[in-house]
């Protein structure tokens, strides 16, 4: 029989799972940002979101940047990674079968992970190293139901804003309009006198870029190590299924709703603690294969 | 003798393993409505994904404008000044009819949104619906002002006439006339012998990726048979 669970633990819960839902979020919308324009499934995210912590990092190492210049210049990097990527070895593959990519981008993650090992181990002679939480964003803030700490509650403000102007550029701006052009038909976007290439490229390191971000932010509550981002990334996996691919606002209300569903569903009941996700991703292939706010194929 | 605004020289286009073009040769002079006719899967479509770089396998000349223009990528094909109007599926649903009418990159000598409008009241009225919320007629209507955005010089249309009713195919067919009065060349894929007869001043008929004959207005009426014959399944 669990323990009777009360009001303000469940509450501390919600935030708590609102923190991982906002990782879960960011990640989860690139992926979908990403599959909507390249159509192909970015095994590499959950690495790129791990350099983003580690190049954090090192520029803390190398030229003493804190935290807030980071925050702004590793997803920049990890962006412009990413970009040299997509150029190239992913644009290679597009015309060839999709495993291919899943091939590739699984070996690109296999790399970076032993890269940034090697670096940390060589280097600064640790396999995994804390990341200082910014002065200003220490101790906790008494939200009078509840008392939070400051840098959780900053995280999930950033994720929900970084989410909310990338949902805004796509949704109502000329460029979204390119970009979701590009997405239902390439070639018809590319006639109209478009470089849909170019607009892929850009796409993709905006995609990752959230993925960075999220990484720079993960450092100070999970610190940085080579495989921070191969757990992570699983969990955003199961969230796409259940969110459905395709859908920007879905990739979003999904990350926070499965984060705090689970953290919720781990304090009523712990030993679902590590599976709910996953309980919860069956349902949805079971119930509605196509997930909550996707499309089924032919609608598309 | 003026040069031509478009000459393909032996084209070849495949799809895959299959052959589809044959060694084709036309020429389009400034400023003249031309048709391809044939029945379904002669070429005709294959011809103008071809010409606009959508397809990519094939071999040949295309010169536009006195510029070789079959390695170039479709964008910058579309920005020297050719517009392809495909079959179907030209309308982006994902956007609204305003993103629509907006997508292509304006041009110097291109439509202002404005002039869509003022032509098109009914692209105003529904600025914010989903594309794909037009009818069939007002969906055509839109995919050709749209790429007049670009300011285009060669319009590549694909059967504008399918599927659409008479009144409609009638309002295509005066729009038509009225962007080639003012000096725009027309590339006129059609099985609608009627429409193509009514706008197009020679027709180069297709049959199995070659063209057999060519015809010009002033012979059409005494040809009718032979094209009616070409067109029957």
């Amino acid at each position: 029989m669990p323990a009777p669970v009360n009001a303000q633990f469940l509450l501390i819960q919600v935030f708590n799972g609102l923190v991982n839902g906002a990782f879960y979020a960011l990640l989860s919308l690139g992926l979908a940002v990403i599959f909507g324009m390249l159509r192909i499934v970015n095994f590499m995210h959950g690495a790129l979101y791990m350099l983003g912590a580690f190049v954090a990092f090192a520029l803390g190492q190398m030229f003493g940047l804190g935290f807030w210049p980071s925050l702004l210049l590793a997803p920049l990097m990890v962006a412009a990674v990413g970009m040299i990527l997509e150029r190239t070895l992913l644009s290679r593959l597009y015309s060839l079968e999709p495993s291919y990519n899943l091939l590739l981008t699984f070996g690109l993650t296999l790399l970076t992970q032993d890269l940034v090992k090697q670096v940390m181990l060589s280097k600064y002679a640790v396999s995994s190293a804390p990341y200082t939480t910014p002065s200003e964003l220490t101790g906790v803030v008494n939200l009078g139901f509840v008392v939070f700490p400051k840098y959780r509650l900053f995280v999930i403000g950033v994720a929900l804003l970084a989410c909310l102007i990338t949902w805004f550029i796509i949704e109502k701006t000329r460029v979204g309009a390119i970009i979701r052009a590009s997405t239902e038909n390439p070639v018809v976007t590319r006639s109209l006198g478009i470089d849909v290439s170019k607009w892929v490229t850009g796409v993709f390191g905006v995609g990752v870029g959230l993925a960075g971000l999220a990484g720079v932010l993960a450092a100070p509550i999970y610190s940085v190590e080579p495989y921070m981002g191969a757990e992570l990334i699983i969990t955003t996996f199961a969230v796409v299924v259940i969110g459905g691919m395709g859908s920007i606002l879905g990739s979003i209300v999904t990350g926070f709703a499965v984060g705090v569903l689970a953290a919720v569903g781990a304090a009523v009941y712990p030993p679902m603690a590590n599976t709910l996700v996953f309980v919860l991703m069956a349902v949805v292939l079971l119930v509605r294969p196509a997930g909550l706010f996707g499309l089924p194929d032919g609608a598309r | 003798m003026t040069a031509a605004l478009l000459e393909v020289e032996d084209l070849h286009a495949y799809y895959g393993q299959s052959h589809v073009l044959h060694g084709l040769n036309l020429r389009i002079m400034p400023g003249e409505i031309v048709s391809l006719l044939g029945r379904n899967g002669a070429g005709k479509t294959t011809t103008l994904k071809s010409i606009m770089g959508v397809l990519r396998s094939r071999t040949g000349r295309v010169t536009f404008d006195g510029q070789d223009i079959l390695r170039l990528p479709s964008n910058r094909i579309a920005a020297r000044g050719l517009a392809w109007v495909p079959e179907e599926r030209a309308i982006l649903n994902s956007l609204s009819v305003r993103e629509n009418v907006e997508l292509p990159p304006a041009r110097p000598g291109g439509w202002s949104a404005e002039r869509v409008y003022d032509t098109f009241p009914v692209l105003r009225e529904r600025g914010q619906h989903p594309g794909g919320k037009l009818s069939g007629g007002e969906q055509q209507m839109l995919a050709i002002v749209r790429v007049l955005r670009s300011g285009p010089k060669l319009l590549l249309l694909d059967e504008p006439s399918e599927g659409l009713a008479p009144v409609i195919v009638q309002r295509i067919g005066d729009m038509i006339e009225r962007l080639s009065g003012e000096g725009l060349t027309v590339l006129l894929v059609e099985q609608n012998l009627k429409f193509a007869a009514r706008l197009a001043d020679r027709h180069y008929v297709f049959v199995d990726g070659q063209i057999v004959d060519e015809v010009r207005r002033e012979e059409v009426e005494a040809r009718r048979d032979d094209l009616v014959r070409y067109l029957s399944v």
